[in-house]
């Protein structure tokens, strides 16, 4: 037993951590933020350079990664910095997916995403869907030798800037049944293919997609018709692994900015962490914090096993880390006071994002409720 | 990253379920399990097996009859014996006491002492807290005057587990007034049979006699019972407190815990289903699952850098707030698990030789009491808000 990272992915983080650090400051980065496509391409293309997205795929896709602790390194280093790059959708959801269950064809885009040269999203959930995975009324109709994609798909990541995007409809079966699902991959651009961007209250991006009867062919379906399911829960446990990985890393950052204005504000004629008060709830944010680490850990770990062991650990994370990461951001923000209230400050936003994490691939009652049924069934 | 144990371990785990099949009897397994009184005897009976097998004493090296254990096989053996209900090590003398002896005890108490404290020849209780003397344990009173080869110790001790079990007792004294409280403490071992002391139990809230009140009247203590130097005690007390805390979090027991109240609640009805099937009762069980889960994962981290040579440090403060915080909610949800059938109070029925009907189920009998009594572990140990006070410190420099 060892918890120690490996020499390869203590480089990769300790590289990631100088570069954010030159590179990706506060200041910087909301301006990014506030830029027309959110983000930088400039520093995209330099973080592809550094790797980060090979990492979190494996070898045989032409990545140098894609285990569970790979995932991790990477995401909890740019949640230390709220990086608004499009990693997420792209390398780890869509890139995923492909590597996954991709063609041939569809894999070998792999080299150019890998790259920094081609965007991805990820196009699943519905306006009534909320977290459910397997709830899909977007439709997919058999024609000749192809198909007519119509639905609509709620806030999509990175869903105004993809160059591809991966969509998942119903072929067969009820409204909320597992099997029928199926994935095609789109070009952003294809016909009948709209969306409707917007920033999110995190600074990243999102859309609204609507499909039209959109024309696609047999090969661009990814994997096997009907049986996407399976491929989307993995999809969406390495998301939840990712963002679980980067509410840790944002949760660092506020814990170091709150310990440092508690030990520098005075008030009363001391610093305010000497006020036992404060000094026992920065203790309980601490402690909460490590137990939401401790919960990452053990789901990035267990992400080869089987499904029921998978999907325990990977609920139970994105439960605790919910709970943690609300936990951090409102006593983050009471903690500061008035200061943690302002746009000009950098921790409200990591609280921001903090907060929005939850929203991400169900919510702490979600999981609850989840690893509950799970539980049960096992 | 690697989060097996190795094959060596794996090989020490199926020795250790092997050596509890064969060798804890069935009947004080059932009684650790079913909740019920422990006598001396029981404890007696479990210490000289483990000992028959050199596995009494995990803290200790090999050289002093100790087992010589790494972090992770501790860690494993007790899993192991908690998931078979097996009674805990009584630890004052084996977990406490004995490692301050190796470390800071002359040649002739380790020579004298350790071996007896190993064939279970004294009996061990701790004399720590006192009346006046509770979180701020270094404002303690109890005085020790030189008079020759003797000290003479008057004072009061109080909480002092199974002290009525006791054969000794290691006190922290005051040798000194005229400093700062933590320099004019000893660490002094007295024999219970002196003339000049008294036991007199405490009964806690759940009717249960655990716990005792030790008075000292001018108490003659040979000189050579003094462990290191005079003045020093509260080095190694502090020693003694944070020594070997890989079991602080106690895991294995809220994970027999758990086990229990799943059981539990399969059993007990609600609306003509399995409690364990109701939709608030198993999110709340779920609740605690999770957060149980992530503390072993923490655990685990924790002993494994022990393994690797690392000294917990605050570690062992933020694992036993959680633990006790997580122990207090399984005892909690336990209690609600068994409805109106909680509130029967049968002290007698605890006992082994209890031959009457239950009232309700067997199981109801002792969950209360036991959540009642749970309430100490947030307390014992440095409560909670000590902990807190020294993460505060020592992590956060606040």
């Amino acid at each position: 037993m060892d918890f120690n990272l490996s020499d390869d992915r203590r480089m990769l983080k300790e590289s990631l951590s100088r570069f954010l650090q030159d590179r990706y400051g506060f200041e910087t980065r909301n301006e990014i933020a506030g830029s027309e496509e959110g983000f930088s391409r400039e520093l995209w293309a330099q973080m592809a350079e550094l790797g980060l997205i090979g990492a979190m795929l494996p070898e045989e896709v032409g990545g140098f990664g894609g285990e569970g602790f790979d995932i991790m390194t990477v995401m909890e280093e740019l949640g230390r910095a709220i990086v608004v790059e499009p990693v997420l959708p792209t390398a780890v959801l869509g890139a995923g997916i492909l590597a996954d269950a991709g063609s041939e064809t569809q894999r070998s885009l792999l080299e150019s995403v890998i790259a920094g040269e081609r965007l991805l999203a990820f196009a699943h959930g519905e306006p009534e869907s909320r977290y459910s995975l397997s709830e899909v009324r977007c439709r997919a109709e058999k024609t000749g030798n192809g198909w007519f994609l119509s639905g609509q798909k709620a806030v999509v990541l990175n869903g105004d800037t993809a160059d591809k995007i991966i969509v998942s409809a119903r072929t067969s079966g009820a409204d909320d049944a597992e099997s029928g699902l199926t994935l095609f991959l789109i070009d952003a651009d294809a016909k009948g293919l709209s969306g409707r961007g917007y920033a999110t209250v995190d600074g990243g991006r999102a859309a609204e997609i609507t499909l039209d009867s959109v024309e696609v062919s047999d090969e661009d379906m990814v994997g096997t018709v009907g049986e996407a399911f399976p491929v989307i829960e993995r999809a969406v446990g390495r998301g939840i692994l990712a963002a679980c990985a980067e509410a840790l890393g944002a949760m660092e950052t506020a814990k170091d900015m709150t310990l440092e204005y508690l030990q520098t504000r005075k008030q009363f004629g001391a610093p305010l962490g000497k006020f036992q008060v404060l000094q026992h709830r920065m203790v309980e944010m601490c402690l909460e914090i490590e137990q939401a680490r401790s919960a990452t850990i053990l789901a990035a770990g267990r992400m080869n096993e089987d499904r029921a062991a998978r999907e325990a650990a990977l609920s139970a994370a994105k439960n605790l880390v919910g709970r943690t990461a609300r936990l951090v951001a409102e006593e983050s923000i009471q903690m500061h006071g008035g200061i943690g209230m302002t746009w000009e400050y950098a921790l409200p936003h990591f609280a921001k994002r903090l907060t929005m994490i939850d929203h991400l691939f169900g919510d702490a009652d979600h999981h609850l409720e989840r690893f509950a049924a799970l539980s049960q069934a096992s | 990253m690697d989060m097996n144990f190795t094959p060596e371990e794996v090989i020490f785990r199926n020795e250790a379920r092997s050596f509890l099949a064969d060798r804890l009897p069935d009947a004080l397994a059932a009684k650790v399990k079913g909740g019920k009184r422990l006598g001396k005897a029981d404890y007696e009976l479990w210490h000289d097996r483990l000992k028959k097998r050199g596995w009494l004493a995990w803290h200790w090296p090999a050289e002093h009859g100790g087992t010589g254990w790494t972090p992770i096989e501790k860690h494993i053996f007790e899993e192991e014996c908690v998931a078979a209900g097996a009674p805990r090590v009584v630890p004052f003398g084996l977990n406490m006491l004995g490692p301050v002896l190796i470390k800071f005890g002359s040649d002739e108490q380790r020579s004298h002492y350790l071996p007896r404290i190993l064939n279970g020849d004294d009996w061990w209780c701790q004399g720590y807290s006192e009346p006046g003397s509770g979180s701020d344990l270094a404002s303690l009173k109890t005085k020790a005057v030189r008079d020759g080869d003797h000290y003479v110790v008057n004072g009061q001790k109080t909480w002092t587990t199974l002290g009525h079990f006791a054969d000794w007792i290691f006190c922290l004294v005051r040798t000194d007034s005229d400093c700062k409280p933590q320099e004019g403490i000893s660490f002094l071992l007295i024999d219970m049979k002196t003339p000049g002391i008294t036991v007199q139990p405490i009964i806690t809230l759940d009717g249960e006699h655990e716990v005792n009140e030790v008075f000292f009247e001018d108490v003659r203590v040979p000189v050579g019972n003094l462990v290191g130097e005079e003045n020093k005690g509260w080095t190694y007390a502090k020693y003694l407190l944070t020594y070997e805390r890989t079991g602080i979090a106690g895991v294995a027991f809220a994970k027999s815990g758990l086990a229990h109240l799943k059981q539990v609640a399969s059993r007990q009805m609600k609306g003509g289903k399995p409690l364990a099937q109701d939709p608030l009762f198993a999110t709340r069980v779920a609740q605690v699952e999770i957060d149980l889960m992530a503390m072993e994962t923490f655990n685990l981290r924790i002993v494994s850098a022990a393994q690797h040579g690392g000294v917990p440090g605050v570690e062992s403060s933020m694992l036993k707030i959680k633990g006790t915080e997580i122990r207090q909610e399984i005892t909690d949800l336990l209690r609600r698990a068994l409805g109106p059938y909680a509130a029967p109070f049968v002290p007698e029925a605890l006992d082994a030789g209890y031959n009457e009907p239950p009232i309700g189920p067997d199981e109801a009998n002792p969950v209360a009491s036991q959540y009642f009594n749970m309430r100490k572990v947030s307390i014992y140990g440095g409560s909670n808000e000590i902990q807190k006070n020294i993460v505060a410190k020592m992590m956060l420099g606040l």
